[in-house]
């Protein structure tokens, strides 16, 4: 009979603040949870072993994930830092206009392809939204291009119709300067701009990461304002050489900063995604480390539970008998 | 002068405790304030995101003399060949030719073709061939020189730039559009620019 009800099934209470009672034994149905008149509810080893095999493979999943992302970011940090004294030159020639008063501005969301990686997806896209709203107005209208599938998703769903050019599978082959400069021509041929603003995020250290937007002004918009003085006014002291027009040199050069500039916001947000990436999978592992721990206790108690209460029916039978 | 401003306002860090970079230079300077002024008004409950300006150190003011030394950046996409150093004297290949640049240089902007850099410090050259790029030269007795591609001349294989010029020879003689002469015209001029470097 106890041997019968070993093999069967086990009954235990679930945690809960109530004493355990004792275990109504129903003959007919074979079942893993059984309700008891006063309404504590016992569930089986069984499902609760189930559980604790599931999260510890879980657990062992998001451990190797993050170690994957570790070591791409190890990969990436290094040439991401290389590639930072890029930009600096251009900065300190042009200086940064974040404000600047145009018609076409053009948002240049960067993004991850993949998910998984915390929140900085939906912070790029954020920011976006917001310099849409800041740049637009009467006469003033703002585009995106969309580089990755997560801002994409986003995006598509309210601002589908001011989205000019969409570009995904970034990162299939390693970034190099060669690729991302052929995406800025495109970029720069099929969109009509008088400022770009790229949006992405810096990578500042593991744990955090910085909303940045840097501009890239069209020739035009640099002449406008050189002339009228203020930040720009010194550009026109600068002496232009070769080329035939002053404003052929500029337009190369706008060219060249744009493909600079993305070259760095590219691997910076790479950068940041596997370091999120690799938080997000650290405090996954974390949790399911917490939640095996709160199931074997569950199973222990299970498990002792069942252990007591046929004890008691053996003894209890045993001097029933002996009586 | 967006230079003399930037050395002007030496405001602390965002209060967002933004600590610098360990590669980027110290920043002395805030974001743009009208723009995080607009920002705050249309979005209040975001942070208005950084911009470049926050994250470089600005450029000193220029000096009322001229300084004994050109301090250089030389930078590729990859690596920042030189950092912030001082020289003597660099030659740039600029489209108009070998362009020499002296501590106290007029302001120039120039596009660069391909060709040799040299860069003298009191007795010592170091020569790099460049591929293309820009050349900024700043009243302040700096220069920034951006180069796409660059290596050392002590690395170029003399032959394969033989083999590359014959190559692209062949190339440009059966191209029959003009993006086919165009690519291949480039081929040329490149490695017959760095067939002059090895021996010139």
């Amino acid at each position: 009979m106890a041997a019968l009800r070993r093999e069967g099934r086990r009954f235990a209470p679930l945690i809960s603040p109530r004493p355990i009672t004792a275990v109504r034994s129903s003959p007919f149905a074979p079942s893993h949870e059984d309700e008891d008149p006063i309404g504590v509810r016992y569930i089986s080893t069984q499902v609760v072993r189930n559980r604790m095999k599931s999260v510890k493979n879980i657990q062992k999943i998001t451990k190797a994930m993050k170690m994957v992302a570790a070591s791409k970011l190890r990969a990436v940090q290094t040439k991401a830092e290389n590639s930072r004294g890029l930009w600096q030159p251009f900065t300190a020639l042009l200086g940064d206009l974040p404000s600047v008063d145009v018609k076409k501005s053009v948002v240049v969301t960067i993004s991850s392809d993949k998910g998984l990686c915390g929140g900085i997806n939906s912070t790029s896209v954020k920011i976006s939204k917001g310099i849409h709203k800041l740049n637009s107005g009467p006469e003033k209208e703002t585009k995106y291009v969309i580089l990755g599938e997560k801002a994409k998703a986003q995006l598509i769903r309210d601002s589908k119709k001011d989205i000019e050019l969409i570009i995904t599978e970034l990162q299939k082959n390693p970034l190099n300067h060669t690729q991302v400069s052929v995406l800025a021509d495109e970029i720069l041929k099929n969109v009509e701009f008088d400022a770009l603003r790229i949006v992405f995020n810096k990578f500042h250290s593991v744990v955090s990461f910085i909303p940045t937007v840097s501009t890239v002004l069209s020739p035009e918009i640099v002449e406008r304002e050189a002339e009228s003085g203020g930040k720009l006014g010194d550009l026109d002291n600068y002496e232009v050489e070769g080329g035939e027009t002053k404003g052929e040199i500029l337009q190369n050069l706008a060219e060249f900063q744009f493909s600079c500039v993305m070259f760095n916001a590219v691997l910076e947000n790479a950068c940041s995604e596997q370091g999120a990436r690799m938080s997000a999978m650290d405090s996954s592992s974390r949790n399911a480390g917490d939640m095996l721990d709160r199931l074997t206790l569950t199973y222990n108690r299970t498990r002792q539970a069942s252990i007591t209460t046929e004890l008691i029916e053996i003894i209890s039978g045993a001097s029933a008998l002996e009586g | 002068m967006l230079r003399r401003a930037m050395g002007l306002l030496a405001r602390p860090i965002a209060a967002s405790g933004a600590r610098s970079f360990s590669t980027d230079l110290p920043a002395a300077q805030t974001a743009d304030a009208m723009f995080v002024e607009a920002w705050n008004k249309v979005i209040p409950n975001m942070d208005p995101p950084k911009t470049p300006l926050s994250f470089m150190q600005p450029r000193p003011a220029t000096p009322s003399s001229i300084p004994s030394k050109l301090t250089v950046n030389f930078v590729l996409p990859y690596a920042s060949e030189l950092a912030t150093r001082e020289v003597d004297m660099v030659i740039v290949p600029a489209t108009t030719g070998q362009m020499g640049v002296l501590p106290g240089h007029v302001a120039t902007i120039a596009e660069l073709k391909p060709g040799v850099l040299s860069v003298h410090e009191g007795n010592e050259t170091t020569k790099y061939f460049v591929s293309s790029g820009f050349v900024f030269i700043h009243a302040n007795s700096f220069a920034d020189i951006i180069a796409v591609e660059a290596a050392p001349l002590n690395q170029i294989d003399a032959n394969l730039v033989q083999k590359g010029l014959s190559e692209f020879t062949q190339k440009l003689s059966s191209a029959t559009t003009d993006l086919e002469k165009a690519e291949a015209q480039i081929g040329i001029d490149v490695h017959s620019a760095l067939n002059s470097a090895l021996t010139g």
